[in-house]
């Protein structure tokens, strides 16, 4: 399997709340930091992505919040405009605003139109702006299978036309594992699980995008090796801990408690692990990222999550 | 009412008692459970409609979305298809109740609601199965991501208007934008009336095309060609025949979701970027007039990370291990023999200290975001971090007690 950071084009997707955002951030770091020129692109735009870096809101047209690191969200009119001007060379779409308007709700109506124009402007930049990669914060796991799958969509409802010329190319850029690939992102937890599952399956039989990995992140750490445990359930028994209050001055119930619901959530969270790893094919590498006890988002986080993404990519 | 004239005798001020979700369930016909996504939202939905089946001895329904398999299972869903299932009294037995009402689920199935909506509102058989077999229909029905919106808020006036439920309470299909589905009823009644979309017909019925249009239709048909154009204008000319009880219907919707008797619970975690998110929502409620009945704050840090005198403990734990562990080893050796290694003991305080710092950070982070929250509903309750997931009634039991107030 080609190795994630030799891929141009990386879509990043997860159900929310696992942290897909954090991911995609830190995988566009880590590639910028290893000397690549790398575009992130947010497409389920909630204008979150800037933060993560630090940075002024993007637009558009990307800009450069990192070095060699450029930032940008997506925005389907403007990508419709760029479309027709640059690709179909058709320029009049600036100066008449009811036919912009007619394309939003022909877009709206027309499933795969506003996916296309999304898909399009990525598979362009990778094509033609000399990227050495591009990674997407895309749709969560249940919307972006229709985005990935949007090209044969589309050529199963348009037969002719402009738009048909296009989708044959990038349906053969979307279908080249050595150059696509998809990054799915969990938790360890039953239902984060269970969808990237369900997507990886969806993912083979809908689309023609490989899934180049899946990132479990939030993994709580082993607290204790072997007979440890027994040494920590006899520290937490009436005679030793009573003992243990004296020593240290103060409850020490708190915080053995602290220990056990440490325990108790990352042996729960360890079943979802193996039902993960059965459910997924084995070709496709598993990304470990440890829970982070950190105090907020923000640069420095994607500065730590990319760091453990490099050394579990062996880098 | 009892617990107002019990106030007013004991002569206190006669305050009317505090909003509590009991209350809050026993008072309106329909709960939306709504906010970000990986909160627990089926699953607080799940436990706010059980609860109020075992102590109202009301006639309940959860219209659930995406349920994880297990939730399913226990809440007697196939997985297949809209019907209402009740929840058999065995499930209950197992669980160690007898619920005074009844619970019903249902899933949502997007597909099957749309056909169902055109079944009903097309004007003849002609018209109805050429609109399930148009390629733009199957397409929308099946994948379009506005239309799950839409939809759900249809089932529940359908299912509503029906009236075989004292309260219905309806789990939202996970949006790009939370406020999506609110918008839904009203956005489609906009797509139907809109000027475009008669723009976007007359030629390709009447063939008349003026100057104003003109130039769309030449790109269109170039970029589309015009065959799918064809395809796209068959498809509305269809669902014109539609077009007033389709809009009739999403403004009923619309006045449903505004009603008194429907109410909104907002789910969230303490964590930054979803509970922004909630707070937003929640704000939009109020700034639409709609009624925002509750905030449930789920996976909670127990309280017991956040205290000082922990932190100190586990300081002097982590800073005396070793010391520490020559200490306990006799006490920990004759309690379990042949554990009474000093440095393994060592390696345990340290170990034990640093989770419970390490925890101490997130729970204290989650404290911070609690006391900023900028919305205060009628019901804000707090369910502390499960250690094991919630996947048949008596866990979902365990979670209701705690909202219940």
């Amino acid at each position: 399997m080609t190795p994630l950071l030799d891929r141009k084009l990386v879509f990043v997707t997860g159900k929310g709340g696992t942290g897909k955002t954090t991911v995609a951030s830190a995988l566009a770091l880590l590639a910028a930091s290893r000397g690549k020129r790398v575009l992130i692109c947010e497409v389920d735009a909630k204008g979150e992505l800037a933060g993560y870096y630090e940075a002024p809101p993007t637009g558009f047209k990307e800009k450069e919040v990192q070095p060699g690191l450029f930032a940008m969200t997506m925005d389907t009119e403007s990508s419709m405009r760029e479309y027709l001007k640059l690709q179909l060379h058709i320029p009049v779409v600036g100066r008449i605003g009811p036919v912009a308007k007619a394309f939003d709700f022909l877009a709206a109506a027309a499933p795969g139109v506003r996916e296309i124009l999304t898909v399009g402007k990525l598979c362009w930049e990778v094509r033609d702006n000399g990227w050495d990669m591009v990674v997407v914060d895309s749709p969560a796991t249940g919307h972006i299978v229709g985005q990935l799958a949007a090209p044969q969509a589309v050529n199963g409802l348009v037969r002719v036309g402009l738009i048909r010329n296009q989708t044959d190319w990038m349906l053969d850029m979307l279908s080249d594992p050595a150059i696509t690939g998809l990054l799915a992102v969990c938790t360890p937890e039953e239902m984060p699980v269970t969808e990237t599952i369900e997507l990886a399956a969806r993912v083979r039989e809908e689309t023609t995008v490989q899934l180049a990995g899946v990132v479990v992140n939030r993994v709580l750490p082993e607290l204790f090796g072997r007979n440890e445990e027994e040494v920590f359930d006899a520290l937490a028994g009436p005679g030793p801990l009573e003992e243990l209050d004296g020593l240290v001055g103060g409850d020490a119930a708190p915080v053995l408690e602290a220990a056990r619901l440490a325990v108790t959530m990352r042996r729960t969270r360890s079943t979802h692990l193996e039902r993960l790893r059965e459910g997924i094919d084995p070709q496709v590498p598993l990304l470990y990222l440890p829970y982070l006890f950190a105090k907020s988002h923000g640069l420095r986080t994607t500065r730590q999550v990319a760091g453990s993404l490099g050394e579990e990519l062996g880098l | 009412m009892a617990a107002r004239s019990a106030g007013g005798r004991k002569g206190d001020g006669a305050q009317a008692p505090k909003p509590t979700m009991d209350s809050l369930l026993a008072t309106k016909e329909i709960v939306v459970a709504c906010g970000p996504g990986g909160v627990g939202k089926t699953t607080t939905a799940a436990a706010a409609a059980l609860m109020a089946a075992v102590n109202h001895g009301s006639k309940v329904l959860v219209l659930t979305v995406d349920p994880a398999k297990r939730l399913a299972d226990a809440l007697g869903l196939d997985g297949i298809g809209n019907t209402e299932h009740r929840v058999p009294d065995s499930a209950f037995a197992s669980a160690g109740v007898k619920p005074r009402g009844e619970l019903w689920a249902a899933m949502l199935d997007t597909k099957e609601s749309w056909d169902s909506l055109i079944r009903q509102h097309a004007p003849d058989e002609q018209t109805r199965d050429e609109i399930l077999a148009n390629p733009l229909y199957q397409n929308i029905a099946g994948r379009f991501i506005q239309s799950h919106d839409y939809i759900a808020m249809e089932r529940l006036y359908e299912i509503h208007s029906a009236g075989e439920y004292d309260l219905i309470v309806v789990d939202t299909p996970p949006t790009r934008n939370a406020l999506d589905f609110l918008d839904a009823p009203e956005r489609l009644a906009d797509f139907f009336s809109s000027r475009l979309l008669r723009w976007l017909i007359v030629p390709y019925r009447s063939k008349l095309i003026n100057v104003a249009t003109k130039p769309f239709y030449q790109i269109s048909d170039r970029i589309l060609g015009t065959e799918f154009m064809g395809d796209i204008s068959e498809f509305f000319i269809l669902f014109q025949t539609m077009y007033d009880g389709f809009v009739e219907r999403s403004k009923a919707v619309g006045r449903l979701l505004s009603d008194r008797r429907t109410t909104f619970v907002v789910v969230s975690t303490l964590e930054a970027t979803p509970l922004r998110e909630a707070e937003f929502f929640a704000e939009q409620l109020t700034d639409r007039k709609l009624h925002l009945g509750a905030i449930v704050l789920n996976k909670v840090l127990p309280d017991y990370l956040q205290g000082r005198a922990g932190a100190k403990v586990a300081e002097v734990m982590k800073d005396r291990a070793e010391e520490l562990a020559g200490e306990l080893a006799p006490a920990i050796g004759s309690a379990a023999p042949g554990l009474g290694d000093p440095a393994q003991i060592a390696r345990v305080l340290t170990e034990v200290a640093d989770s419970y710092l390490n925890f101490q950070v997130v729970a204290l982070r989650e404290m911070e975001e609690r006391a900023s929250l900028g919305v205060v509903p009628d019901v804000l309750a707090t369910v502390p971090f499960f250690d094991t997931d919630i996947y048949d009634l008596g866990g979902l039991l365990r979670l209701g007690e705690q909202i219940w107030g």
